[in-house]
């Protein structure tokens, strides 16, 4: 069948295979010349893109809870939502949680997933006690940071080119409630937003999302999303249906004027710069989630959304760059996201460095391609890098000289049997 | 409410266990032959929705240990799924009548054994529901699954009969008749995308028919459409299709 990642671009024919239990797993991985593991299928390119996956949504067994320390052990197909689902009406909330609850455990350990409170706890890894994984042969290896080191910072963000995360245990963290107290505040240009940003750097969560499309004096206009959990033990919460988009959106419907409306209706929902409110962590933490497939309203060519982060030194200059490198293309970017990250981790691949990150979206259009080329160029000059999960386009060398580690990980799957038998087309491309 | 399910490890009777547990907060008794796998089933039940399950071995095509296995039951459940199948491959089961046995023995006789004694229990408390996991495929035989589709039809006109014997004494027989389920069943078979279901869907499905006391229930419901469809061709044109 045909399958892509969240971006609808690329588009491949493969056959897919769903084990429902570690024996399957072994013998598919014997049968099959080359094969990449698949969760959700919710990062954007073709991180999980290859003629045979393996898709873990058969391995959803949750497989141990204790509930005095939050430490839950399940296998590797089981999704961000289920876990809320199951555990916050107990008390329990991920430590760390991206932007959609519909991700797998196993997706969300081999990107090293972030949310919005990196700057304080880190990134997904952070909550990995430890996990199972399989290499090629079959055997199976525990993995943590005392016991195979190597591979588990390897694993954590290694785009399952380490082998297959057959199960992990994770600490979850205990909260109060299952609402967050929210504070959205209005920037007028990037020097505020910045400044807002360290102001909060306390705050539990923080985003901004960020007009791109406004020039000159207004450049960098966003609102600051600021959060912390209620402690109001007040615990219903419901995961309502979604809504969905039935069809492809013609394309013209996200032409550069109405993404510019759409952009000046939301910065003017803030009516007074600070507002403050009560929102469900649901709503607070997946607004899109609320909507089904909503990457189908970028029509059927599908849409890349390009993430990079900067260093903290170089962040303001080489924003500022792009923001007009950006804004005068008039490929408008219906959704862009700002983001202080806090450290790097010890992950051989992991995204996130200390500094600010951008996400924007795009739908492929004519000149897109040398847009985004010219955007690398940027960005490496800044000393930045690019997120694997978002990408579906970057060239072998934009990689490399933005993750310094990546021969030490290419090495690893050398010594493993990894670079012949797991492969996505991602790897592929970019060398790995 | 207490729940026995039987072929507990099937991925369409456990997704059922976990509705029932998850809605009516139902205690389990789940039993099949694997109880490895039953256990950790059975775990994540537990821990996903706070309810008490026991793990119980049952081979379905044992007939002899029908009898005993439900005597030992205690207390008795207030309704029963029957969700254990066999696939098998329809060229393997026209070669071999050891696979086209195995076939029949655990889609239908096997079903009847263990109803059969379950139904007698049902009708003398004049309480209980029974839920049948059927198929599309016994609606209409098709050279590709008919040893397998025979089973499963006979499995329905089964059903229909125990419901229409029960329906005084108050207890309920819900027919399930899936379509394309993503399941190990059918893990190795490439099924057309848009019409394969999840068994969570299909476990959604058969539980919102017991809330509104349906007999019958097509899953995903279009099949209802399809399989009139395909019942109302001719046969002297259906023999010729390549189905
Ligand atoms: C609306 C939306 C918002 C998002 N917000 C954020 C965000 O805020 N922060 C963030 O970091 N990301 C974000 N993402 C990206 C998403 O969190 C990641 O792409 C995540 O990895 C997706 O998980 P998945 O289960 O869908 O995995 P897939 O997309 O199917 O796979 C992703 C990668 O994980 C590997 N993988 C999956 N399962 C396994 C396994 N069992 N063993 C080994 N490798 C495996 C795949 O090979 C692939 O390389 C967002 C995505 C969407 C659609
Ligand atoms: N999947 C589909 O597309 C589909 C479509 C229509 C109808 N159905 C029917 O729906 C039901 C469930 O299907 P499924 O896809 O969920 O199946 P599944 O995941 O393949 O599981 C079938 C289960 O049946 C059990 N079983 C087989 N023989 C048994 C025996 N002799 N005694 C006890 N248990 C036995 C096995 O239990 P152990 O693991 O314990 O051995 C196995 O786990 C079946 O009746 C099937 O025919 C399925």
């Amino acid at each position: 069948m045909t399958i892509s990642g969240w971006g609808r671009f690329p588009k491949i024919k493969a056959s897919i295979f769903s084990p429902h239990n570690e024996s399957k797993c072994r013998d598919y991985l014997k049968e099959v010349e080359e094969c990449i593991a698949q969760g959700l299928g919710r990062s954007y390119g073709d991180s999980a893109l290859n003629s045979n996956v393996l898709c873990s949504r058969r391995l959803n067994l949750i497989l141990d809870f204790n509930d005095k320390e939050g430490i839950i052990s399940c296998e590797s197909g089981v999704s961000l939502a289920e876990l809320i689902e199951t555990f916050l009406p107990r008390g329990w909330f991920l430590k760390v949680t991206p932007g959609t609850r519909f991700v797998t455990v196993g997706g969300a350990i081999a990107s090293d997933v972030h949310g919005k409170n990196h700057h304080k706890d880190g990134s997904f890894s952070e909550s990995v006690i430890s996990f199972r994984l399989m290499l090629p042969d079959g055997e199976i290896i525990l993995c943590s940071r005392s016991q195979n080191q190597e591979l588990f910072y390897a694993t954590c963000g290694g785009m399952g080119l380490t082998g297959i995360i057959l199960s992990a245990t994770i600490q979850l963290e205990k909260v109060q409630s299952a609402y967050i107290k929210q504070t959205t505040i209005r920037a007028a240009n990037l020097n505020e937003i910045f400044d807002l940003f360290e102001e909060h750097k306390t705050t539990k969560y923080s985003v901004a999302w960020i007009d791109c499309l406004a020039r000159a004096k207004d450049r960098g206009r966003s609102l600051l999303m600021l959060g912390e959990h209620d402690v109001d033990e007040d615990f219903s919460f419901s995961s309502s249906k979604k809504l969905s988009i039935p069809f492809d959106f013609p394309s013209i419907t996200l032409n550069r004027y109405t993404v510019e409306l759409f952009n000046r209706l939301y910065y003017n929902k803030a009516k007074n710069s600070v507002t403050e409110n009560k929102s469900s962590l649901l709503s607070f933490f997946y607004p899109l989630d609320a909507i089904g497939n909503w990457n189908k309203i970028y029509g059927s060519r599908g849409f890349i959304q390009y993430q990079f982060v900067l260093p903290r030194e170089s962040s303001l200059e080489g924003l500022q760059k792009i923001l007009t490198k950006v804004s005068t293309s008039g490929m408008a970017s219906f959704l862009a996201v700002l983001k202080l990250f806090g450290k790097e981790n010890n992950n051989l691949i992991s995204f996130p460095l200390e500094g600010y990150t951008l996400a924007l979206d795009m739908k492929i259009q004519p000149g897109i391609w040398e847009l985004l080329n010219h955007l690398d160029k940027i960005v490496l000059d800044y000393n930045g890098r690019l997120y694997l999960a978002k990408d579906a386009r970057m060239k072998a060398d934009t990689f490399q000289r933005g993750y310094p580690k990546w021969e030490q990980f290419r090495q690893l799957r050398d010594k493993l049997g990894l670079s012949e038998k797991i492969n996505s087309l991602q790897s592929k491309r970019i060398g790995l | 409410m207490k729940l026995l399910v039987l072929g507990a490890n099937s991925d369409i009777g456990s997704a059922i266990a976990g509705a029932f547990a998850k809605f009516e907060q139902a205690d389990l008794i789940l039993a099949s032959r694997d109880m490895e796998s039953l256990e950790k089933k059975a775990k994540d039940i537990e821990i996903r929705h706070s309810v008490k399950t026991k793990i119980i071995q049952f081979d379905a095509t044992n007939f002899s240990t029908h009898q005993d296995f439900y005597n030992n039951l205690s207390p008795k459940p207030d309704g029963v799924v029957v969700a254990f199948g066999y696939l098998g491959d329809q060229k393997n089961a026209e070669q071999s009548f050891d696979d086209a046995k195995k076939t029949l023995d655990t889609n239908f006789t096997g079903a009847m054994s263990i109803l059969e004694i379950i139904a007698q229990d049902f009708e003398t408390r004049n309480k209980g529901f029974i839920i049948g996991l059927s198929s599309v495929a016994g609606e209409r035989g098709r050279q590709s699954n008919y040893i397998y589709g025979a089973a499963k039809g006979a499995f329905t006109i089964y059903l229909s009969g125990l419901r229409n014997r029960l329906h005084k004494n108050d207890v309920r027989v819900i027919t399930v008749l899936p379509g394309f389920v993503q399941t190990k069943m059918t893990a190795a078979l490439d099924l057309p995308e848009k019409l394969v279901a999840t068994p969570e869907e299909v476990a959604d499905d058969v539980y919102s028919a017991f809330k509104k006391k349906k007999d019958i229930v097509y899953s995903k419901w279009f099949w209802r459409w399809i399989m009139l469809i395909i019942k109302a061709i001719p046969e002297i044109i259906f023999k010729k299709l390549n189905l």
